[in-house]
């Protein structure tokens, strides 16, 4: 990895950092867990810091594993980052899934699905299509 | 239940991991997309669990997942050209639930459960909303560029950066103060505003060239904002995935970067390819050119043919021809490399595909860097629709504007044929010295009808 990737990360973390700490300085309340709803857990104090360190450290992996993709596979590969990017679907059933005092919720919810399923099964099927195309000289031969 | 969920999404990470670990070699690629449907099924079945989802609600979800799968068939389908522009609206789409998700996020949060947003979720709430509709708008734009509903050339006005550096300058600012004090919940629509007029605007002024770079980046921020999601709901699989799909954009978009000697500011703010004013001054220059029949005698005479395809093989859809042509010249003991310049074509590796579609062994597509020491050796270059990433002024002439640019060196080898279309300067309306030197012999016409009466010439003579 290059040195100035890594002067870039730091920094993008050194920000988040401060700025937990800075929220955190400026007296930050706790907000009532609302029972029932599970995705918003407990923002408590300083409760933001794992899901930081998870997405620090995912960062990491990620960088590392796509720098040693196959160059010939980079097309693929951006779809089936599409397609996983497309993660999205899970936010968006459990906005269209929970009872909300006005429908338009749900209804936002249901048009992010439809968003993101039609990546997940697009991006998917067509990386497959894709790879399915390389083949080594052996098997190509008539 | 809720242990089932995390342990649900813990194997859904670990799954997603493996999917692009096995992405490093063509042989095992394919188990790499067969583990990214199994985590993406686990995570949808570990949500779907959730006790927080009311029954009643299960028949809209899988109306809706219904309507989704009907929608993604068919964008599956999509000519192997026109997959730039399939995956430029597909991070449109990743952008838009994100960005309706953040929404509803927003305004939930005041009107149920008297729960209120800490700074960090609002903070949070804001960048998901931000990057998200931006990617929305932006991506497009690339697509209806690529798709050239819109117009492709690059349109600049004075002013620009000022405007779009303002214009995100606003928006931060916004969402500052939004994550300050939540209670001014009336700037929330003004941000989503801003973020949908400021992916059109950076997109504005990006030409073709660029657009590689710009898909790469439009990943990325597509990644970026379900990490934000991730963040705002407390989900650490919506953190993990994001961040990969993120950092794929990110290390997509440096090789891109590095491949065209430019930084990330300079491809955004810099508006490539406009054409110089300038270049009416180049002298007459003359060019020799050649019929296909010259140049079928030309490459028979070779021992190694290497051809350097650019986006203009995409255009004419000449994949086939090329591979029938690399087949008449491999018959004949021919040793046929194909050059892969990064940035050719419209997204990363565009150049691959289109040649694993025509058949060619991935065995034979060499990378610029493994390529270029050979040159001096090869007999012939043949140049398909490639133009900038040929040009001997990214090592010579320090006023070009892609001086420094990392370029395949076709000009070393001992003939080069050029099939093209017009002498008009390519995407990048830059001249190309390669065109007039003398071991360089110009092929007029479509290429996909000049490279189809090559192979025929070759065919004909000897069977």
């Amino acid at each position: 990895m290059k040195p100035s990737l890594f002067k870039s990360f730091a920094a993008a973390f050194a920000v988040l950092a401060a700025g937990g700490i800075l929220s955190a300085a400026a007296g930050e309340t706790t907000g009532e867990a609302a029972a029932g709803t599970v995705q918003h857990a407990s923002a408590a104090g300083m409760d933001y810091i794992p899901i930081i360190f998870v997405f620090m450290l995912s960062t990491f992996v990620g960088l590392d594993i796509i720098r040693r993709v196959s160059r010939l596979l980079h097309t693929p590969l951006m779809s089936l980052t599409n397609a996983i990017s497309a993660i999205a679907v899970v936010g968006s059933i459990l906005i269209a899934g929970q009872q909300h005092s006005e429908y338009k919720f749900n209804i936002l919810g249901m048009v992010a699905i439809v968003a993101s399923v039609s990546n997940i099964v697009s991006g998917f099927l067509i990386t497959d299509r894709m790879l399915k195309m390389f083949k080594k000289r052996e098997g190509s031969k008539p | 239940m809720s242990t089932w969920i995390q342990i649900a999404y813990l194997i859904s990470t670990a799954l997603f991991i493996f999917s692009l670990k096995w992405m490093n070699d063509p042989k095992t690629a394919r188990r790499g997309v067969a583990a990214g449907v199994a985590a993406m099924l686990v995570a949808v079945i570990g949500t779907l669990i959730n006790p927080a989802i009311v029954a009643s609600n299960y028949k809209w979800i899988a109306l809706a997942i219904i309507i989704g799968s009907a929608i993604g068939v068919p964008l599956s389908w999509v000519p192997l050209t026109a997959v730039p522009q399939r995956t430029a609206l597909s991070h449109a789409f990743g952008g838009l639930a994100a960005g309706l998700v953040g929404v509803a996020e927003f305004y939930l949060s005041f009107s149920e459960s008297g729960q209120e947003l800490s700074h960090f979720r609002a903070a949070a709430l804001c960048a998901e909303v931000l990057l998200g509709f931006l990617t929305f708008t932006g991506s497009l734009m690339a697509a209806g560029k690529l798709q050239e509903i819109v117009p492709t050339r690059p349109i600049t006005y004075k002013g620009q950066n000022i405007v779009n550096i303002g214009l995100l300058a606003v928006a931060i600012v916004c969402c500052i103060v939004l994550s300050t004090d939540v209670s001014y919940k009336f700037i929330f629509p003004f941000i989503i505003v801003l973020a949908l007029l400021f992916g059109v605007l950076l997109l504005i002024p990006i030409g073709g060239a660029d657009m590689p770079t710009v898909i790469s980046i439009l990943n990325s921020y597509a990644g970026l904002s379900a990490v934000a999601m991730g963040f705002v709901m407390d989900n650490k699989l919506l953190i993990t995935a994001g961040a990969l799909d993120g950092s794929s954009g990110l290390i997509l978009s440096i090789i891109m970067c590095k491949a065209m000697n430019r930084s990330f500011t300079n491809v955004l703010f810099g508006a490539f390819g406009q054409i110089q004013a300038a270049s009416a001054d180049s002298q007459q220059k003359t060019v020799k050119s050649a019929t296909p029949e010259d140049a079928a005698q030309i490459m028979e005479q070779a021992n190694t043919v290497v051809i350097v395809p650019g986006y203009g093989m995409a255009v004419a859809q000449a994949q086939h021809r090329v591979r029938e042509l690399y087949d008449q010249l491999t018959k004949r003991g021919i040793t046929v490399k194909f050059a892969i310049h990064p940035v050719a074509g419209r997204m990363p590796g565009h150049m691959n595909v289109l040649l694993a579609e025509a058949d060619i062994p991935y065995t034979d597509l060499v990378e610029m860097d493994d390529i270029n020491p050979e040159m001096p050796q090869v007999d012939v270059v043949l140049v398909v629709g490639a133009n900038d990433v040929v040009n001997p002024a990214a090592r010579t002439n320090k006023s070009s504007p892609i001086y420094g640019m990392p370029i395949i060196n076709a000009d070393k080898a001992k003939t080069v044929l050029a099939i093209k279309r017009t002498m008009n300067p390519g995407f990048a309306g830059i001249e190309n010295e390669l065109y007039y030197a003398d071991k360089t012999l110009m092929v007029f016409g479509d290429a996909k009808a000049v490279v189809g009466d090559i192979a025929k010439h070759l065919s004909g003579e000897n069977s």
